[in-house]
């Protein structure tokens, strides 16, 4: 691909430059992060949006399906809302400003990702991870805001640290490099909702590194505007015998597309990802995940649950990369759908590159309506139909929320996003 | 209470006639036993009572206490006070015993204008009834009917009916994998129902349950027809003879 050969932007795309533009001298960094900024965005330029004809953006060509992006709008405003799980410890970042006011928790520091942008300590990280890294790509052009947290070794922390990003309009790119010392034992979640109905457009990237033995809950829970585009990326990095159990919900936004990039790095780390896309209206979400077994004896089990209503479309890929000299290593993948409308849609792409000879690895994928069988037997029982369908999608993925069952209060509120979304569009 | 006059209906998915000018009537505070061989259409007739959308009525009509319940889903015909006992109970993953069992009893309530239970006179009736049936309070802690054995799911079913006080108990081959124990245990569960406001439609293949719950009629089932009906004799004339006599005589 020519680089250099100059296309016509589409209004996004066009956007997009120009929200750069219109920001240097203003955007955080320092030299070298300034040089990375620019070098992202003229790629944006020279290349565009990926296409369905870039792989990994087939079944999301974000160039023709993101129409329009709002301006930032510095006068924004959003509150801050209760903790997901009463008596967790809440970042705030609202509109995509970290509000370091409180005290971390022992054992964690906290510090604003402007530091790590004004030091240049962040233009490493700003890579991205490759041509089609186009959320990494907008997000490192853009970032101006975030937090860079450090749980230290040892560090047990009894309630779930929230990271909680308000958005009302406008855009917000936030970035959060997270690291887990030795043996530390923890629960995040990044929470992503909106305030307002208007449109805004977010790109967060989480960098999140487990060090030997570091035990984490990360839970991604995105409840967008019914208008907003969301891009989100979590890349992580397992440690020996580290282990992240990793639970995203999409229960939101109108364009979205959340990425999941990890790798295991020493012997006996073990991943578990979760996933529950709730789907209605007219809106694309999309989960794409990769994760590369690189050493031996490593363990990953993915379970992905869609329900899709009315007209809408999910994607879900997921690749699973052995190295050569990953040898036993155990991974499982399964995709099940329910589709509830007849314009519902839904895309699974699982997908197993194995360059080890001696692994147990297997993926499956289904898609089913409603159990006509279960239906009939909640209502032979005078649980009207409506309310039988609602309770049958909620099993479907109540199933996955019951697996953090040592997490009494953190099932309860999910458990409870999910039935309010459920209430609101079956 | 019951009244199905000629009655015909088929397979919605295929146009299979299954039940071909059916007729039967059944009183308050009587039990009726419908028998028949395999392919009769028992199990059709149960589920054509009890709304299931997989039949369609093509003529006739079924009458609950003076009025067509043909118009009513499931739900509604439940909430009226209809029940069926599963010949194979459902399992449900995801929905907890206690959960549906009180979503169901306060679904039917609302339905008839009732106040909804309190959640500790819901557990009262719960416990009271599990007790009867000897249904380990563990069981009711499992989602639904997952993981429980064949006589476990019939006490179930036989929980959920004493527990929602229908007025039209449908039992459809509850003997069926239950062992002599299990089997007593639930024939008692069905006549602790028994009261002249109640009708029981015991649907079975074999007079054994017959012994335990002591039908007021008995009627035989052959082609989607009633051919022949009696009294608790006729279970026992087909114990010994078999249906091939009546049949013969029928056609």
């Amino acid at each position: 691909m020519n680089m250099q050969q100059a296309i016509k932007m589409t209004a996004a795309e066009t956007a997009l430059v120009d929200a750069y533009t219109a920001q240097i001298g203003d955007l955080p960094g320092d030299g070298s992060v300034l040089s990375v900024r620019d070098t992202l965005v003229h790629e944006l330029r020279t290349a565009g949006l990926p296409t369905r004809r870039v792989e990994s953006w087939h079944y999301t060509d974000l160039r023709t399906l993101l129409r329009a992006v709002p301006a930032a709008d510095p006068t924004a405003f959003a509150d801050r809302v209760d903790a997901l799980v009463p008596g967790s410890t809440v970042l705030s970042i609202r509109n995509g400003q970290a509000d370091l006011k409180g005290n971390p928790p022992q054992g964690v520091t906290v510090r604003s990702y402007v530091d790590s942008l004004l030091d240049g300590s962040a233009a490493a990280g700003l890579a991205v991870l490759g041509f089609d890294d186009a959320i990494g790509r907008i997000n490192g052009g853009l970032v101006r805001g975030g937090l860079e947290i450090a749980v230290a070794a040892e560090t047990t922390l009894e309630d779930p640290l929230e990271i909680q990003l308000v958005q009302s309009l406008g855009q917000a790119h936030t970035r959060f490099p997270v690291t887990f010392g030795a043996n530390a034992k923890a629960t995040v979640i990044e929470r992503h909702l909106s305030t307002k109905d208007g449109e805004s457009f977010v790109s967060s990237v989480s960098d999140v590194t487990l060090d030997e033995g570091a035990d984490v809950v990360w839970i991604i829970l995105q409840q967008q505007g019914a208008a907003d585009t969301h891009l989100g990326q979590i890349r992580f990095d397992l440690g020996k015998n580290a282990k992240l159990h990793l639970f995203v919900i999409n229960a939101g936004g109108k364009l979205v597309r959340q990425e999941i990039h990890g790798k295991t790095s020493g012997e006996g780390a073990d991943f578990k990802l979760r996933g529950i896309n709730l789907l209605g209206g007219e809106t694309h979400t999309d989960v794409t995940f990769t994760l590369g077994h690189n050493v031996p004896h490593t363990t990953s089990t993915e379970i992905i649950r869609n329900v899709v209503f009315d007209r809408a479309k999910g994607v879900f890929q997921g690749k699973i990369l052995v190295a050569k000299d990953a040898q036993k290593t155990d991974a499982k993948m399964a995709c099940n759908t329910l589709l509830l409308s007849d314009d519902a849609d839904l895309s699974a792409k699982p997908e197993l590159e194995i360059f080890a000879d001696d692994v147990q690895c297997g993926h499956g994928a289904t898609v089913a309506d409603i159990d006509h069988t279960q239906l009939f037997y909640l209502m032979a029982r005078g649980v009207p139909e409506n309310k039988a369908r609602a309770m049958l999608v909620n099993a479907f993925v109540a199933e996955i929320v019951e697996e953090l069952e040592d997490h009494e209060a953190l099932v309860e509120s999910l458990e409870e996003v999910i039935s309010t979304w459920l209430d609101k569009h079956a | 209470m019951l009244e199905i006059k000629n009655l015909h209906a088929r397979i919605a998915e295929d146009g299979t006639e299954i039940i071909r000018g059916l007729n039967l009537t059944v009183k308050a505070g009587e039990v009726a036993a419908i028998m028949g061989p395999n392919g009769s259409g028992k199990s059709t007739l149960s589920y054509i009572l009890s709304g299931r959308e997989d039949y369609e009525v093509t003529e006739g009509d079924i009458l609950y206490n003076g009025e067509s319940i043909l118009e009513l889903d499931a739900s509604e015909r439940a909430a009226k006070g209809i029940f069926l006992a599963f010949q194979y109970p459902v399992e449900i993953p995801g929905v907890a015993t206690m959960q549906f069992l009180k979503v169901a009893m306060n679904e039917q309530r609302k339905y008839r204008g009732e106040d909804e239970l309190t959640t500790p006179e819901f557990m009262r009736r719960v416990k009271e009834a599990a007790a009867e049936l000897k249904i380990a309070p563990e069981m009711l802690r499992r989602p639904l009917n997952v993981g429980f054995s064949g006589g476990e799911k019939k006490r179930a079913e036989i929980l959920q009916m004493s527990l929602l006080q229908p007025k039209l108990c449908v039992l459809d081959e509850t003997d069926s994998g239950l062992d002599i124990d299990a089997l007593k245990i639930v024939a008692d569960g069905v006549n602790a129902l028994r009261s002249p406001d109640r009708a029981v439609v015991v649907i079975t293949h074999y007079q054994r349950l017959l012994d335990y719950i002591v039908p007021d009629t008995v009627h035989v089932l052959y082609k989607g027809q009633v051919i022949k009906s009696g009294d608790k004799t006729l279970a026992h004339e087909l114990e010994a003879n078999g249906y091939a006599d009546i049949i013969e005589a029928a056609a």
